[in-house]
């Protein structure tokens, strides 16, 4: 039985004849939210939007509305809007699907962020292998500008707002929001410790800052035009509206997808959507969040909460395929719903090579400022490439794991993590693979 | 005591190690658990810079009171707040006391962390602690000592960076040895106000480096050095000169501005290796300038004066210190106040200008031109003071210095041929602007000296005194606060402290004089208000602010 899409975000991204100007954006009704947007006091937005129950879409999941509410109440600061548009975490490729084919959505959901949180200057933090992407935006820009979407008092409103685009120039780590923050200031993308220096409170330059990802910013267009109740009814409880997962690896038909949150399992998105698993090979190994993500092994059981009719939970052991694609159930499973990346892997994978390759990522991209994930990083790589190379030894599990354990919360930012998550997860549950490269390397008999 | 006082208002109760202990608010957990005896081991914090929180060794675990469901801290039966502890460990140094939080700071899960936090240190350390300047005082040695594990599990190949990097003037680095912990590019950019050190590369590839074209040349530098908590930093004076476990410590201070300095001397076997500073808010925080700190290398110079003269028919004849006083004495004596000049110094202690005073009012008080060589400089942002003496207030004080406004007085005396005698005390008359064939014409010029000059090269006696390192006495800086030297290293051979020059001197010629330094300073602080209720010992390590007039 194919899988309905439910496209919100990505509406009319692929339609024939969608282009990315601002003419194509407002024959489909562009702006017409920003416009009724305006005509409503800021506070009652964010009220929508809290009532949406949007939850961020760029790894942690966090509440949108939540977020824009710890801008201090009696703040005399400029505040600043930010858009996190780095997208650089392995398997993830949807911000660029809406800022290629879209960006007038983009923008118009910024505008309408901007106003309710009361910024006047706003970045488009853009991954500095986005060229393309960054001339669009730009181009966006310039066109919402001539039709006073942007810059004063717009649509006559009294509202001011300025957007720049800020091309990153290569590293993953300007991706998390603090980082991304020092990184727009000049420096080196050092993440900062939190606290003291949280965003809302103490973000660019110092002032009160609200950093979403593109997709949040997107969705909050369309719960100023649902109403957030009526987007709250979209997906499930907690777990609202509709995502765009990215789906990589050893499926038929890879791609993105966006539908409800959590009203299809990962079997479904698998076999329904990409066509099932290459090549009629066996599913081995789900990545659900991004690379950082905790894999998820075929064949185990995972111990997830099912909300029932009456409102009550309960706590029911589900097989990897019928785990449904939401935060909530993902973060039981063990993993997470991280950045939408999803990556498939059949049973032709080597998973001491997997992790090779993923160590391999995160010791070239750790920022280097703190000491247990900047060695930390290095080490793993170095254990796992050494593995590959026929060389593990016995005790190379264990110190693997030991070395992810004394990484994990004890690091300035997620990156800690993000690149102690795949070691802790694979060893753990590939023990048997990493076992096998870790036998005492065969006697080579030597040359007289 | 009575201690009915409620806790004063700037305090919060925290629960440090099972035990509730008051401590000062706004402080961070590492200073906190200072004061009551828990160290907390760290790297990149410093009290004196910004907060990096980039090391993680300072990892403990963090608790909060538990909120009932009125929202008021749940108490248990001592009455104090139970703990929410935090699952993840929090870094003390980031961290600001509340009322009512738990620290731990040497739980399983706190030395944990600093195991692994070690361990990573370690990893790509080039661990040649044997050839290291740092060893011995070195943070990264220390702790793995109290933190780490003996056994290395790192098999791979190092990260191998620059070594011997020149970035400055004084100061050398080696780039695998740092554990990037950002202090000498905080105290750069902060303190020293040159923005010229920071880290290139990333992850472990990261690498502290200069800016490109420029050089670490602030005269603040070698603080750098200091507070480089491992072997990265190392000034190229003391490079490979001592291993620091030998130095002795003397605490005393810099005399090469009116700001005083805090320092300690290190010495061994009657030589000193190098000048580090002490701290003291009242006066240098904890930094020195290098110009200071590397002052000192002239108390070993070859042509140091070592034994008194007399001149005899055009020839320095060594002689003994009686002879050499009496013979003095005898000729000071027979003159009147007007054939008797002054040069004094505004370097010497004010027990020694105490003494000069005394001896000036022997031969004549006021009537003996007097005054000191003033050395006005520019100031800079941080230490350096505008005044190149250190003891200007106390020279002004014990009434030997008029600021220079009496020196025109004491260099037409000399110049005139009318002064039959001329004492220059650690002074050279030449940087008075007197020529040498004026100098040369001085019937009787008596000098206390410690290097050759002008001066010495014409004078009937030559005095050897001793250097700041070598002698006990005090001297008030620039805001008028007291502060002590103290003796590190003897003076050379047969020189001698000043004081008991002047006091010998003294006595020759039947005036108040003195069996010891203290009592000096017993006798000045009868004269003088000032410096009333004080006593040498009794000044302290830090000084004492004397009350503004
Ligand atoms: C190492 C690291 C990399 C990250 N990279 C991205 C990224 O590329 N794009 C993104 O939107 N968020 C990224 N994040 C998450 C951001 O820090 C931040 O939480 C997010 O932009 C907030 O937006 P949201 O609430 O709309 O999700 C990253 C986080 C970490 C720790
Ligand atoms: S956890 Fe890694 S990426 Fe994050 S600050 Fe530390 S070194 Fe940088
Ligand atoms: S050189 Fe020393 S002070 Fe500077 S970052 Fe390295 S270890 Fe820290
Ligand atoms: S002292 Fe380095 S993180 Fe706290």
């Amino acid at each position: 039985m194919p899988i309905k899409e439910k496209r919100l975000i990505l509406q009319h991204a692929d339609e024939p004849g969608y282009a990315p100007d601002i003419a194509c954006y407002r024959r489909h009704g562009g702006y017409a939210e920003l416009k009724k947007a305006l005509g409503t006091p800021p506070d009652s937005i964010l009220a929508e939007v809290k009532a949406s129950g949007l939850r961020g879409r760029g790894g942690a999941g966090f509440s949108c509305g939540l977020k824009w509410s710890f801008i201090p109440k009696n703040n005399a600061k400029p505040v600043y809007l930010i858009c996190n548009a780095d997208e650089s975490e392995p398997g993830t490729f949807k911000d660029r699907q809406i800022i290629h084919k879209d960006p007038h959505q983009l923008l118009e959901g910024m505008i309408i962020t901007a106003y309710a949180i009361g910024a006047h200057l706003a970045y488009i933090y853009i991954r500095g292998e986005f060229p393309e992407g960054a001339r669009i935006l730009e181009r966006a820009l310039a066109e919402a500008k001539r039709d006073g979407f942007l810059g004063k008092s717009i649509l006559g409103s009294g509202f001011d707002l300025d957007v720049f685009v800020h091309r990153g120039a290569g590293a993953y780590i300007c991706g998390e929001e603090t980082g991304l923050i020092e990184s727009l200031e000049g420096k080196r993308p050092y993440p900062r410790i939190k606290p003291p220096y949280f965003p809302a409170v103490l973000g660019l330059y110092m002032c009160p800052t609200v950093v979403n990802n593109v997709e949040t910013l997107c969705n909050v267009k369309h719960i100023v035009r649902m109403g957030g109740a009526a987007y709250a009814a979209l997906g499930r409880p907690n777990n609202t509206g509709t995502r765009i997962l990215c789906v990589s690896g050893d499926v038929a038909r890879p791609g993105y997808f966006e539908s409800e949150i959590g009203t299809i399992t990962m079997g479904q998105l698998i076999h329904d959507v990409c066509g099932g698993i290459r090549d009629g090979n066996r599913l081995k190994a789900v990545i659900p969040g991004g690379s950082s993500a905790k894999v998820l092994r075929a064949g185990d059981t995972y111990a997830i909460r099912r909300r029932k009719p009456d409102g009550s939970t309960e706590t029911i052991s589900v097989a990897l395929e019928d785990i449904p694609l939401d935060f909530d159930s993902l973060a039981d499973a063990g993993s997470m719903a991280g950045s939408g990346g999803i990556i498939v892997m059949d049973h032709t994978r080597d998973m001491v090579e997997a992790l090779a390759n993923i160590n391999e990522f995160y010791a070239h991209e750790s920022c280097g400022q703190c000491t247990p994930c900047r060695e930390g990083s290095l080490w793993m790589k170095k254990v796992t490439a050494r593995m590959t190379r026929g060389d593990g030894r016995p005790s190379d599990p264990d110190l693997l794991a030991s070395i992810a354990n004394s990484i994990a919360g004890r690091t300035v930012c997620a990156f800690g993590e993000a690149c102690a998550w795949p070691t802790q997860s694979f060893v753990d549950k590939f023990r048997d693979e990493f076992e096998a490269k870790a036998a005492p390397a065969k006697e080579v008999p030597r040359a007289a | 005591m009575t201690e009915k006082t409620q806790p004063p208002q700037d305090t919060v109760s925290i629960q440090l190690d099972g035990t509730w202990v008051r401590v000062p608010k706004g402080t961070n957990v590492i200073e906190a658990a200072k004061r009551h005896g828990r160290f907390i081991p760290h790297y990149c914090y410093h009290p004196k810079l910004e907060i990096a929180g980039n090391c993680r060794m300072c990892l403990v675990e963090i608790g909060m009171p538990r909120l009932g469901p009125d929202r008021q801290p749940v108490r248990g039966a001592d009455g104090m707040p139970e703990i929410a502890w935090i699952p993840r460990p929090q870094i003390g140094c980031a961290t600001t006391v509340s009322d009512g939080m738990g620290v731990r700071t040497a739980s399983p899960l706190v030395e944990e962390c600093r195991r692994g936090v070690m361990e990573f240190l370690l990893i790509n350390h080039p661990l040649d602690c044997p050839i290291c300047d740092q060893a011995g005082e070195c943070k990264l040695q220390e702790f793995s000592l109290e933190y780490g594990s003996a056994a290395s599990r790192f098999i791979e190949q190092k990260v191998k960076k620059p070594k011997h990097v020149d970035i400055g003037k004084n100061i050398l680095l080696d780039d695998e040895r740092c554990i990037l912990c950002s202090r000498c590019i905080r105290f750069a950019r902060d303190i020293a106000k040159e923005d010229v050190l920071g880290f290139t590369q990333r992850g472990s590839q990261t690498t502290l480096s200069i800016h490109p074209g420029r050089r670490f040349d602030s005269n603040y530098s070698l603080n750098a050095a200091d507070i480089c908590p491992v072997g990265a930093l190392t000034s190229k004076d003391f490079r490979f000169k001592m291993r620091v476990w030998f130095l002795k410590e003397t605490n005393a201070i810099c005399t090469s501005c009116g700001t005083g300095c805090n320092i300690v001397i290190g010495s061994r076997e009657g030589a000193v290796h190098r000048l580090t500073p002490r701290e003291n808010d009242a006066v240098n925080q904890c930094w020195m300038c290098d110009h200071g700190r590397l002052n000192f290398h002239h108390l070993h110079a070859p042509d140091r004066i070592k034994a008194p003269t007399c001149r005899l028919n055009g020839h320095a004849l060594v002689a003994e210190w009686p002879d050499a006083l009496s013979q003095l004495s005898r000729m000071l004596g027979n003159l009147a106040p007007d054939e008797i000049a002054i040069l004094a110094s505004s370097k010497m202690t004010n027990e020694e200008l105490f003494l000069l005073s005394l001896l000036r009012d022997r031969l004549g008080g006021d009537s003996v031109p007097c005054d000191v060589l003033p050395r006005r400089q520019e100031a800079d942002h941080l230490l350096v003071c505008d005044d190149g003496n250190p003891n200007s207030t106390g020279a002004r004080l014990l009434g030997i210095s008029s600021d220079g406004k009496r020196l025109p007085d004491v260099i037409k005396a000399i110049e005139s041929g009318r002064t039959k005698a001329v004492l220059a005390i650690s002074e050279d008359l030449a940087d008075a602007g007197i020529t040498q064939p004026t100098i040369a014409r001085i019937p009787t010029l008596a000098t206390i000296a410690i290097l050759p000059n002008a001066t010495t090269s014409e004078a009937r006696f030559v005095l050897p005194g001793a250097g700041f390192a070598e002698k006990r006495g005090s001297m008030i800086n620039v805001k008028g606060r007291i502060q002590r030297l103290n003796r590190a290293t003897p003076p050379p051979a047969n020189a001698r402290d000043d004081w008991q020059i002047l006091t010998d001197l003294l006595a020759l010629l039947d005036a108040p004089h003195f069996p010891h330094i203290d009592a000096v300073f017993a006798a000045m602080a009868a004269r003088h208000p000032a410096l009333a209720g004080l006593t040498l010992a009794g000044i302290g390590d830090l000084g004492q602010q004397l009350a503004r007039k």
